[in-house]
């Protein structure tokens, strides 16, 4: 029980991932998450506005079951399996983020200067949320996937057009992080 | 009864991305900053899995628990949609930290301002929508 409550090592969680993966594909299905958002759009009605939308949502329940689980895996590990939320990044992160003005960097689980309830209330913070989140959805639906559908699913089955996806995710993350942080924070 | 199953894989993954720590915004950035291995060795390990898995799925024909052979279809052949899309995708991914799994194990936990990543994502998904025929693909 002590070794589940500690941080799971990459070599326990890689495989894991895999096991996920090969469950969903001999239940009949793929593993991507992103395609969720999709479906979601299509169920507030977003059909009526762009044929994008037009297709049977009901064909994709099993999916929008598997974000429920995930959510409520995200609860029980929070609440039953964790002794400390606080990740361990490297020094050298720490104190790179601390010269950004990340003062929770090695002592949380997200940085509070983004997602603590105060942060909600200060204008920079909430855009980078805002803005964040519809890129990834954007990016997602345009690349057809993300890091679930290409980086994990389509790479093992060895798609190029995977490859092409996850170099793009890289040269996106790269650009963010060592070009636009120095401007944004 | 397939609902059920659907839904302890779904709690299972939650699990192990929260678990992992591959749903903190920091181990992203710290990825980026190639400062650790963590997050590559995740997606390696399960890749050398997955790619092995599959290889021997298609080598013996293997059938899913319904008893079809297990198909798979590949991604259509092309380059700006897979380059550009996943650009946009790496710059939100980094800016955000969290992936469109990810999140939903993050609101699970507690983290309520995720709800407002998860409302934008559905919103650029659906922008994405209209804008379709515009975009290179």
């Amino acid at each position: 029980m002590e070794t589940i409550l500690q941080p799971w090592p990459w070599y326990v969680a890689g495989p894991l991932i895999a096991l996920i993966m090969f469950l969903l594909i001999f239940m009949g299905k793929q593993f991507g998450m992103s395609s969720n958002l999709r479906t979601i759009c299509t169920m507030c009605g977003a059909d009526s506005k762009a044929s994008f939308f037009d297709f049977n949502w009901r064909a994709q329940k099993w999916n929008l079951t598997v974000i429920i689980g995930a959510a409520i895996g995200g609860f029980i590990a929070m609440n039953f399996l964790t002794a400390d939320p606080a990740v361990a990044i490297n020094p050298d992160t720490v104190s790179t983020l601390e010269g950004l003005g990340f003062e929770s960097a090695g002592g949380a689980y997200l940085p509070d200067e983004l997602y603590s309830l105060e942060a909600l209330t200060d204008w920079k913070a909430l855009s980078i949320l805002i803005i964040g989140g519809f890129l990834i959805g954007f990016g997602a639906r345009w690349a057809g996937g993300c890091t679930s559908g290409h980086a994990i699913s389509g790479l093992s089955n060895l798609q190029l057009p995977s490859l092409i996806a996850v170099i793009g995710f890289f040269i996106g993350g790269l650009i963010m992080v060592h070009l636009l942080f120095p401007l944004i924070f | 009864m397939r609902v059920l199953g659907y839904l302890v894989i779904g709690i299972f993954f939650g699990i192990t991305m929260f678990k992992s720590e591959a749903a903190s915004w920091f181990r992203i950035y710290e990825m980026f900053q190639f400062q650790a291995f963590h997050m590559y060795g995740i997606i390696g390990s399960a890749l050398v899995l997955g790619v092995l898995g599959i290889q021997l799925i298609k080598k013996k024909k293997a059938k899913d628990f319904n008893g079809e052979e297990i198909q798979f279809i590949p991604k259509k052949k092309s380059f700006s949609r897979y380059m550009f899309g996943g650009i946009i995708f790496g710059l939100g991914w980094a800016l955000a930290g969290a992936c469109p799994g990810p999140i939903y194990t993050l609101i699970g936990a507690g983290y309520v301002s995720v709800i407002v990543v998860f409302l934008a994502a559905i919103l650029g998904t659906f922008v994405y929508g209209l804008l379709k025929d515009k975009l290179p693909h």
